[in-house]
């Protein structure tokens, strides 16, 4: 599998990942070999094998519904790059 | 005070409980140190010597009250991955050069309140991605036992603070072997509990499903005495086990007599380094000395589909844990831009190093439409047979032992312009991350000295045993008498 400068391009705006050109052509090269490596996993025989997202063997973990104390605005907007009146500010989503 | 420097953490509580030195003292001995020796080493990011005297007259005051505790009043040094509350966790990244968490993890809680004395946190691969420490926006650790060598990594910088006698204990983090591999490079105990023993809360996330935190220490009794300490269910992170916590103590000097211990034919390939193959040999002759019973031929057949499968599992849960890096609610932001996806663009591009650039392309590509099958799916599914593989080896086999890592520490830049041969150097440490299992590294001599280390694996939840049979081959081999010349 050869990952061109397109798909890289193509895989960069899926994670909102600027690159420079030289990274375009550094992980086009890179990537492609590291993801010919995956073809091993061809030969593993996994009919019938449920896949295993954690290893751990506890699902849907609930919490009590009870409120307790969190983060206060001011701390959490202490963080922030930018903020207006009590929000976190960015430029505008929809022109 | 030199002779603080070297003491373990059960033996410096004991100084203290004597009252024979102050925690201060301690930690005085422990910045002196490292003003004095960090300058080579660059384990730390951070140096919170203020802070560190703050929390040294406290522990002092808690001793003069008459409390004891087998942290109280302890240098330790924090991986810069795990928030500490006020005090800088950049994480090894631009992205967070800044960041100040607003709250304390867990662990690091946890091991406030049993008195501990952080003297600063440490260096790592950016994000934990890495084996040399290489990647860290900031500097490169250097190997206490080479200066011109790798420490190993990510957690490189917690691990060469212990080997230089900057700190008694470290934390660390393991996603691939970032807690072992270190340990094994640098000549001390470092320990990867099962999954879910030790609490993510407030741990700066990688791979979720393979992430554990856990302690680098001199000796094996000490990793028993921190995992006391950080172990236990946590309300605040879900996958948190809500199993008992024994005392990791207990049965730390029962030996190994009787015992079954397998070793995996995969982990001893014929392009293992001679030296040491011959280190790891010499230590199953030591633990057959011991009276256990050594099976050299067990077989974990998946064992080369491993590689692959955390290739694939931890970019994509790293691709997906790294989306909240937008400059939007903390660190980093480019805001020159004409629009908001320009800036979140560049404030990634720009924040994020090439290491953790080219893993999230690696797990958004294994993720997107049309490959998620091929790739991420089925790597699942390859993860649960590697799962059955040690499952069905552990109802022969009380302990399975194995090397930490291929080869002793290479050279600084030798490794880092070849992503997929630096990724070799986790071979035998990541299978373990894969099926949630508790790893240990333990001091097993020098190659051309060289620190080498023997991994210990067990079942899951079952710590005691591989401690039992760290500190059994520990006993008989005493390798941490050695000391690096700095």
């Amino acid at each position: 599998m050869k990952l061109d400068r397109d798909a890289v391009l193509h895989i960069a705006k899926l994670a909102r990942v600027d690159l420079t050109d030289d990274e375009i052509d550094t992980f086009s090269a890179q990537l492609s070999e590291i993801i010919g490596h995956f073809d091993v996993l061809n030969a593993v025989d996994t009919d019938g094998v449920e896949p295993t997202a954690h290893t751990l063997p506890i699902r849907n973990v609930f919490a009590d519904d009870v409120s307790r104390p969190s983060l206060t605005q001011d701390e959490v907007l202490a963080m922030a790059p930018s903020t207006e009146d009590g929000y976190l500010r960015v430029r505008a989503v929809l022109e | 005070m030199r002779e603080l420097l070297y003491l373990t953490a059960h033996e410096t509580a004991g100084l203290l409980a004597r009252r024979e030195v102050t925690s201060r003292e301690v930690t005085q001995a422990a910045l002196d140190r490292i003003a004095a020796v960090d300058g080579k080493v660059q384990a730390f990011l951070s140096v919170t010597a203020g802070h560190a005297l703050e929390q040294a007259d406290a522990a002092d005051r808690r001793l003069a009250a008459g409390e004891r505790g087998p942290l109280l009043g302890v240098p330790v040094a924090i991986k810069d991955l795990i928030a500490t509350k006020g005090i800088a966790t950049t994480c090894g990244s631009k992205m967070l050069e800044h960041f100040v968490p607003p709250y304390d993890a867990t662990v690091a809680r946890r091991l406030f309140d049993a008195g501990a004395v952080m003297v600063g946190k440490t260096n790592m691969d950016e994000f934990a991605m890495g084996s040399s420490t290489e990647n860290s926006a900031f500097r490169p650790t250097r190997n206490p036992w080479g200066l011109e060598r790798v420490p190993g990594g990510s957690s490189g910088g917690s691990a060469a603070a212990v080997a230089a006698g900057e700190a008694v204990y470290a934390l660390g983090s393991d996603t691939g072997g970032s807690i072992r591999q270190p340990a094994a490079l640098c000549g001390v105990v470092g320990m990867k509990p099962t999954y879910g023993r030790v609490s993510r809360y407030g741990l700066v996330a990688f791979a979720s499903s393979l992430d554990q935190i856990g302690p680098f220490t001199r000796d094996v009794r000490d990793t028993a005495v921190v995992l006391n300490a950080i172990c236990g269910h946590d309300s605040c992170d879900s996958t948190s086990a809500p199993v008992d916590v024994p005392d990791f103590t207990a049965q730390l000097e029962s030996g190994v007599r009787g015992m079954r211990i397998g070793v995996p034919r995969e982990y001893m390939p014929d392009t293992l380094e001679a030296g040491v193959r011959a280190r790891i040999g010499d230590a199953l002759a030591a633990l057959a000395a011991e009276g256990a019973e050594i099976e050299r031929d067990v077989r974990l057949p998946s064992t080369e589909a491993a590689l692959a499968v955390y290739y694939i599992i931890a970019p994509s849960e790293a691709s997906a844990n790294l989306a909240r890096y937008d400059g939007v609610k903390y660190g980093y932001s480019y805001q020159k831009g004409a629009s908001m996806w320009e800036n979140m663009e560049k404030t990634r591009g720009m924040g994020f190093g090439t290491e953790v650039k080219r893993r999230i392309m690696i797990g958004t590509y294994a993720l997107s439409s049309g490959y998620y099958d091929a790739y991420y799916l089925k790597a699942q599914k390859v993860r649960t047979v590697i799962r059955r593989e040690f499952d069905e080896a552990f109802e022969r086999y009380d302990a399975l032992v194995a090397p930490v890592t291929p080869t002793t520490a290479f050279r600084i830049g030798e490794k880092s312009s070849d992503p997929y041969e630096m990724y070799l150097n986790d071979v035998f440490t990541l299978p373990v991350n894969i099926a949630g299992l508790p790893g240990i590294s333990v001091p097993a001599g020098f190659v051309d000295s060289l620190p080498v280390g023997l991994q210990v694996i067990g079942k899951p939840f079952d710590e005691a045993t591989v401690l039992r049979v760290a500190r059994a081959y520990e006993r008989a081999a005493s390798w941490m008498e050695r000391r690096p010349e700095l």
